[in-house]
């Protein structure tokens, strides 16, 4: 990234917490996000990843210090989880076109970008857990966002699945120059593909590059050594693809070719 | 046949029924039916003090309509009862409250099977009036709200953070539910009104792959009704609302009865 220009904050929260019955769910928190990063927050179960995130889009407030978003932030956002009731009558296109209209053009990339295209006439209730996780990833950039938020986006995404879409993300981050708030449990890629790391456990525990949080005391103490061992760093290469549609690609040999097996 | 009052009961009917397709899709959807019952139950209230201080009825029903959800959303917050526990207080209550009222009020003679059931005599040129003024009030502002309303009921969440306001447009459907209620008590009744919205939607489902075909769909499913039922009330001397909704269940059997199996035997 280009160091010539200070890049535009986004969202920040300082110092920011929240309180559910005398309970702090996350306290302390100070962190920002900038136009063209990609930060991500990790840390165990119930340690506030999703309340963090929810702060800095305001879904909630905090009831001690201070959030801010940029007036008019495009936002797009993946949630950890939602429930499609059965009664909703609810197409692949609809659902994109959920909070903005789009012309065909532009769903059809979205969803070609995210490996979905063979779903454009789908109904909602019928996609598997990764289809489904891959459409919602398509809603969410399909907005051009300024601020992409993802909670957790690859869940019940095979892995191959998992690198690719977070190359994508990647490469979101790269032509929008938009900022990205990501949650995750795969250390491996989070640790590659992210340039700023927060640990969370009910608080900041460490932040910063992924090579100086990995090698965090804070960091070992919380996921434990066996985790960091082997981190990161880690690429994957096959010779060959599986298409949506159940062919097999192949990168490496004759061009290209293609096995057609049905 | 066509007399005078019956044109004006389908022309009410067809009014209501348009209304009622979009409103109880979203009904349907966000399993809020026990909101219409107490909606529709606390109209019997406003009817006793519409009869009270001389008032329109529909009007006086529309404003009882829009009291109790402002109360449901105070005692919500507030209170530490569930949603149902809620909403039942209040359906009858009100409806306790209403035939109190009306008890006490010796010097006024009630049709009150009239107002629970739905009476296509009953119906006044103003009440035309006001059925289609209100209605299509009601349908032009769920038009402008419905993308909200929509991206709410799919995600309160994604709808907030992505700046679409959702409370607003869920604060404005309150208000348009009591309009509902209060434009379809003269022609299904206090007692029936959340059949009107919930029946037709519930057939529709079966026939729509889009939201928005859906609520297209349950209009016209409830317009058919609407007309099959006041026919039906017409020739058999019934009360009109069980024989619209007598009508729009007819519909939904059909909806629902599997087509002749072809596919099947190969």
């Amino acid at each position: 990234m280009s160091l010539l220009k200070e890049p535009e904050m986004l969202v920040s929260l300082e110092n920011a917490g929240i309180s559910r019955s005398d309970r702090w769910l996350v306290r302390g928190v100070s962190m920002s996000v900038s136009a063209g990063e990609i930060v991500t927050l990790i840390g165990p179960n119930g340690s506030g990843k999703s309340t963090t995130a929810k702060l800095t889009l305001g879904l909630l407030q905090p009831d001690e210090g201070k959030a801010y978003r940029k007036p008019h932030l495009n936002v797009g956002y993946v949630p950890q989880k939602l429930d499609l009731n059965w009664t909703l009558p609810l197409s692949v296109t609809r659902f994109l076109q959920l909070t903005n209209r789009a012309s065909r053009a532009q769903i059809n990339d979205a969803l070609a970008s995210t490996d979905t295209l063979h779903l454009v006439n789908a109904q909602m209730n019928n996609l598997s857990g990764g289809e489904f996780q891959r459409i919602l990833l398509a809603r969410a950039i399909l907005r051009a966002p300024d601020f992409l938020v993802l909670d957790e986006p690859v869940q019940g995404v095979d892995s191959n699945g998992e690198l690719a879409l977070f190359s994508l993300i990647e490469n979101i981050r790269n032509t929008l120059n938009c900022g990205v708030l990501l949650i995750s449990h795969n250390l491996h890629i989070v640790m590659a593909t992210t340039d700023r790391v927060i640990c969370l456990n009910g608080h900041v525990c460490c932040s910063g590059s992924p090579a100086n949080v990995a090698s965090s005391a804070a960091f070992k103490s919380l996921f434990g050594e066996h985790a960091t061992s082997g981190l990161a760093f880690y690429e994957h290469n096959h010779d060959h693809e599986h298409l949506p549609d159940g062919r097999i690609h192949h990168n490496t040999g004759n061009g290209g070719k293609e096995n057609t097996d049905a | 046949m066509l007399d005078d009052f019956f044109f004006r009961a389908v022309l009410g009917g067809i009014g209501v029924a348009l209304v009622a397709g979009p409103l109880g899709c979203i009904i349907i959807w966000r399993r809020l039916a026990y909101f219409g019952d107490t909606l529709s139950h606390s109209a019997l209230l406003g009817i006793a003090l519409a009869l009270l201080f001389d008032i329109n009825v529909t009007l006086a029903v529309f404003g009882i309509s829009v009291a109790v959800s402002m109360l449901l959303i105070v005692l919500q917050r507030r209170a530490s009862l569930s949603s149902d526990a809620l909403l039942g207080m209040l359906a009858h209550s009100s409806l306790a409250i209403g035939l109190v009222v009306l008890a006490f009020m010796t010097w006024v003679r009630v049709d009150l099977m009239g107002f629970l059931f739905g009476d296509i005599l009953a119906i006044t040129p103003l009440d035309m009036v006001i059925i289609w003024g209100g209605g299509m009030s009601v349908l032009a502002v769920v038009f402008i709200i419905w993308r909200s309303l929509f991206a709410a009921t799919v995600s309160y969440e994604i709808a907030t953070a992505e700046g679409l306001s959702p409370d607003h447009a869920n604060f404005i459907f309150m208000i348009m539910m009591a309009g509902v209620i209060a434009i379809s008590m003269k022609i299904v009744g206090v007692l029936l009104i959340t059949a009107l919205l919930i029946i037709p939607a519930a057939t529709a489902r079966r026939l729509s792959s889009s939201p928005e075909q859906m609520a297209l769909f349950s209009s016209i499913i409830g317009l058919i009704s609407v007309w099959g039922g006041l026919l039906g009330s017409l020739e058999w001397d019934i009360p009109a609302g069980p024989s619209i909704v007598v009508a729009a269940l007819i519909c939904f059997i059909l909806s629902v009865i599997p087509l002749p199996k072809r596919q099947r035997t190969r």
